[in-house]
């Protein structure tokens, strides 16, 4: 039974806790100053790789496709002759349906974003349509081409694709036909649901620095919930929202999947004119030509890449200077 | 139209309540001439979800008088404040019962249009919160969602607006230039004379000076003495020296229940309730 | 200062010169928040809408192709033979598909995962400001960068230099050079995410690991990552959903050869590889082939979005910790 009694901690208990760390074994001071340091390493390691692919990503393109920039590459028509090929098709097909992609986006877009900030109490309604938007997120923009195909392109099978019912003149712009076959409309409502997402979250984020004590001053004057909205909230957070607004464009600009599954032709030889023309996307036709195995075919992809690569600078340049304008005339 | 919208009562109105000897828990003295009351609680309770912020609360707030809410955080008196202009409707949970009135219009109605109590009923908060928008716009903003102006008629509801918040003079060259330029002080006077300009009956100021410098409360402080004339102001304050400089009637909340309620000068010399003494005495809360 | 004469003349001037101005319709004003409280409400249902639209058209069309005579749901889910375009020997099983989605994904996220975090330790736990400053927008350029680019730089240089430095077994189309481009593409995410997740740890944490006697390397990765480990969990698997629904550079660089392999040299097929292979035309619409890659749809569809609502999870685990 004694023996039992060693169990019991007097014997620890006699000792302080100085005295037991000083009978336990010391890590290494220096080992542990290494592997710190040797972490750090490891780290700077990592991130210059990062850096390293992206500078070796831009100069291997660079290279392989600055020799065919030129004007003539910018204004003409796909064609089987390298040499003669350029981006013009594209380079318009992508300008139409990026601005169609914004027109419906970003009201709709930003409208969800208010109705959830501002307009619905906590509840499981808000709360279901809340995860459902992240879960849009997650979806793979080719699955939204397939969406876009069935819904946009072909109305569901409901109506004739052969005849289609038609609504004013092809010569006008604006001119309409159901279904909307693989014309830039369609185009431009597909990658709307791809980039939805993205506009309604980065709003959302936009609405929530707008600080509360503004929106309270505002109804305490008998301001109703929209002219809250309208007048003190949007204006506040309209940087913040363009801003994200402009950086889902430029992810519509460099989708190609979607505008894929839509079927658009592979080889067009105009400029879109109306709602219904048929058109193809920058990211589609260096596509194209990255699959081609002839020679001249990578650089005129490479070539394309540098156009993709500028028009998207352009976009967010644009951003930055919208962002620093408002925000100075908020002051 | 010359004469003020709230012509206030006459001056010598007795609203000392009846000394009641004896001291019983709740002193809710009544004010003597109804006709001059302007917001009347009667059983008001409220709640935020399952928690009760308010605990049969009947009181009667004179008509242009300046009325202080005191009490220890948390006793329910910011929560009084923001059910008459209704602000606590956007928060979940909240609800209340009993009947609240503002000359006789039930404020807990469900179908009590909030826009047009908020029209009646302005207010002011802890901290300024002038809107991103230029010192013009910031006034007119109110004036502008209710009615439609002629552009002189606008210019001199501004004007006298920030004149009847004394600050007229501080800002009338830089009209147009933003609200956020002005110091704390002036960002509150600001405040004041935007919720002045939608033409209320009734001014709410939730510790309006919390936030202020000894200098700008010093004219927070008489700005609320002079504009008591015009409007009925009910003030949330944490300053004991505070309410017993501005108000003419003080409110002793405790725990979600009104304690005591009396003139300004009784509450504070001679208060019929021990805890009532205990907290303007400043021996706890 | 003003006195009591002169601010009650103000107040009721401004009294009246309000009173001058036309009262607005109360009828208008109530119906105005109405009208746009329903288009909000309308605008916020889409994205309801679009969930249930892709869902039905998901499994309508997969229903119609299980219907077929010549396909059976139980080859389907367990077949490890996927000939959707041989003339009288068709056969439909998926796992081939599945094999090359994972191991395009499994380099992908064997490279960018680790490389992804401790970017973002160096990022959030060391970098001085100046670094940071530069670094941070040459991660958001990489995020930037369209995923066909990504496409092109496997093909045109990983996959040159694998076969020159590495082995030349390596093909045009291997599984290794996609992998690594998909990887490239998902670095950003993992560690700009990461890094959200890491900065958002309080300082008062930090603080008692020093204060302890704790070294950065100590701090970072005994206190700081531990942290923030349901935020960094939530980037890795919302990048893995990333790279299994990326198309366009598996589509390039991976090749058309759906096969059951784990050498990365290999030539491999993901699902989002053969569903671009059918909509560019290699099939004829409404045919057996076409109906098969609603069937791979959904497949893809469904487990991108088990992830996505598990990553969800972890990030809102990761919030309620925080914010």
């Amino acid at each position: 039974m004694h023996s039992l009694g060693a169990r019991s901690p007097s014997i620890a208990r006699t000792r302080t806790p100085g005295e037991i760390v000083a009978a336990a074994t010391p890590t290494s001071q220096v080992g542990r100053r290494i592997v710190d340091r040797a972490f750090l390493g490891v780290c700077i390691a990592f991130t210059a790789l990062a850096v390293l692919l992206l500078v070796v990503l831009v100069v291997s393109i660079w290279q392989d496709g600055h020799a065919r920039l030129s004007w003539q590459f910018l204004s003409s028509f796909a064609s089987r002759k390298t040499e003669e090929a350029g981006v013009r098709a594209p380079l318009w097909g992508s300008i139409w349906v990026c601005v169609i992609c914004a027109v419906a986006a970003l009201p709709i877009g930003v409208g969800t974003a208010i109705y959830l900030e501002e307009f619905s109490k906590r509840s499981r309604f808000r709360s279901f349509i809340q995860l459902n938007i992240a879960n849009l997120a997650g979806v793979p923009s080719i699955v939204y081409g397939i969406l876009g195909l069935t819904a946009f392109a072909r109305a569901f099978g409901t109506a004739n694709s052969e005849s289609p019912i038609t609504f004013g003149q092809p010569e006008s712009f604006f001119y309409l036909q159901l279904p909307f076959g693989h014309g830039v409309l369609a185009g431009g409502l597909t990658l709307m649901l791809v980039v939805l997402p993205i506009v309604i979250v980065s709003s959302q984020e936009a609405l929530r620095t707008v600080p509360a004590s503004l929106r309270t001053a505002s109804l305490a004057l008998g301001a109703t919930q929209w002219q809250t909205t309208w007048n003190i909230t949007l204006p506040a957070s309209i940087p913040m929202i363009m801003t994200g607004g402009i950086l889902a464009m430029s992810r519509a600009i460099g989708e190609a999947a979607p505008i894929l599954v839509l079927g658009v032709p592979l080889f067009i030889r105009s400029t879109p004119t109306n709602l219904m023309s048929d058109f193809t996307v920058l990211p589609l036709q260096i596509y194209n030509w990255s699959m081609r195995q002839q020679s001249g075919f990578h650089e005129l992809a490479a070539a394309g890449i540098i156009v993709l690569l500028a028009v998207l600078l352009t976009l967010n340049a644009l951003a930055v200077i919208i962002r620093h304008r408002l925000q100075r005339a908020n002051g | 139209m010359n004469t003020p919208p709230n012509a206030p009562p006459p001056r010598n109105i007795d609203i000392k309540p009846p000394m009641t000897v004896g001291a019983p828990a709740v002193v809710v003295a009544p004010v003597a001439d109804t006709e001059h009351i302007a917001i009347r609680a009667q059983g008001l309770d409220s709640w935020y979800g399952s928690v009760q912020a308010l605990k049969g609360i009947s009181l009667e707030i004179p008509k242009c008088r300046v009325t202080a809410l005191i009490g220890p955080s948390g006793c329910g008196k910011s929560t009084f404040l923001r059910w008459i202009n209704r602000m606590n409707d956007p928060i979940p949970g909240a609800r209340a019962s009993g009947t609240l009135t503002l000359h006789g219009d039930d404020l807990l109605s469900r179908s009590l249009d909030v826009v047009e109590l908020r029209r009646r009923v302005g207010m002011v908060f802890q901290k300024p919160n002038p809107f991103t928008k230029s010192i013009y716009d910031n006034v007119a903003f109110g004036p502008r969602l209710h009615r439609s102006f002629r552009r002189t008629d606008l210019d001199e509801l501004v004007e006298n607006s920030l004149r009847a918040a004394a600050l007229w003079d501080e800002v009338k060259d830089r009209l147009n230039s933003s609200a956020l330029g002005l110091s704390g002080g002036q960002q509150q006077r600001l405040c004041i004379a935007r919720a002045i300009a939608v033409g209320p009956e009734v001014l709410l100021m939730d510790e309006p000076c919390s936030a202020l410098d000894p200098k700008s409360t010093a004219s927070i402080e008489q700005l609320i003495r002079e504009l008591e004339t015009s409007y009925t102001i009910v003030i949330v304050t944490h300053n004991m020296q505070q309410a017993a400089r501005v108000s003419d009637r003080t409110a002793f909340f405790f725990e979600g229940t009104l304690v005591e309620c009396g003139s300004t000068d009784r509450i504070f010399t001679n208060p019929a309730n021990k805890q009532t003494e205990d907290y303007v005495s400043g021996r706890f809360g | 200062m003003s006195n009591v004469a002169e601010i009650s003349t103000a107040t009721s001037r401004a009294a009246a010169a309000n009173s001058r101005g036309t009262a607005r319709s109360r009828a208008a004003r109530i119906g105005t928040e109405r009208v746009i409280r329903g288009g909000l409400l309308a605008c916020a249902l889409l994205s309801i809408v679009t969930t249930f639209t892709i869902l039905a058209i998901l499994l309508v069309q997969s229903a119609s192709f299980f219907a077929l005579p010549q396909v059976s749901a139980w080859e389907f889910f367990t077949g490890t033979t996927w000939a959707p375009l041989l003339g009288e020997e068709k056969h439909f099983g998926i796992w081939p598909l599945i094999a090359g989605t994972l191991l395009v994904t499994s380099i992908a996220a064997a490279f960018a995962l680790p490389v992804g975090l401790v970017v973002a330790i160096y990022l959030s736990e060391y970098a001085p400001s100046r670094v940071r400053s530069i670094l941070k927008p040459i991660l958001e350029v990489l995020a930037g960068i369209p995923t066909v680019v990504y496409g092109f730089f496997a093909l045109a240089v990983i996959t040159p230099f694998l076969h020159d430095h590495v082995s030349e077994s390596f093909g045009t189309f291997n599984a290794l050079g996609a992998g690594l481009a998909v990887g490239i593409m998902i670095l950003p995410i993992v560690a700009s995410l990461s890094e959200d997740s890491l900065r958002a740890v309080p300082r008062s944490l930090r603080d008692a690991a020093f204060a302890m006697g704790g070294t950065r390397f100590d701090v970072s990765t005994k206190v700081v990552v531990p942290a923030a480990l349901s935020g960094i969990v939530a980037s890795w698997l919302l990048a893995i959903t990333r790279a299994i629904g990326e198309t366009m550079i598996v589509a390039l660089a991976a090749g058309g050869l759906a096969s059951m392999t784990l050498n990365p040299a290999n030539e491999v097929q993901t699902m989002t590889a053969y569903m671009v292979q059918i909509f560019t035309g290699d099939a004829p619409a409404y045919g057996i082939e076409y109906k098969s890659s609603f069937a791979v749809a959904t497949v893809l569809f469904v487990i991108t979005l088990a992830l996505t609502v598990v990553g969800n999870l972890f990030l809102r685990a990761f919030r309620e910790e925080y914010e």
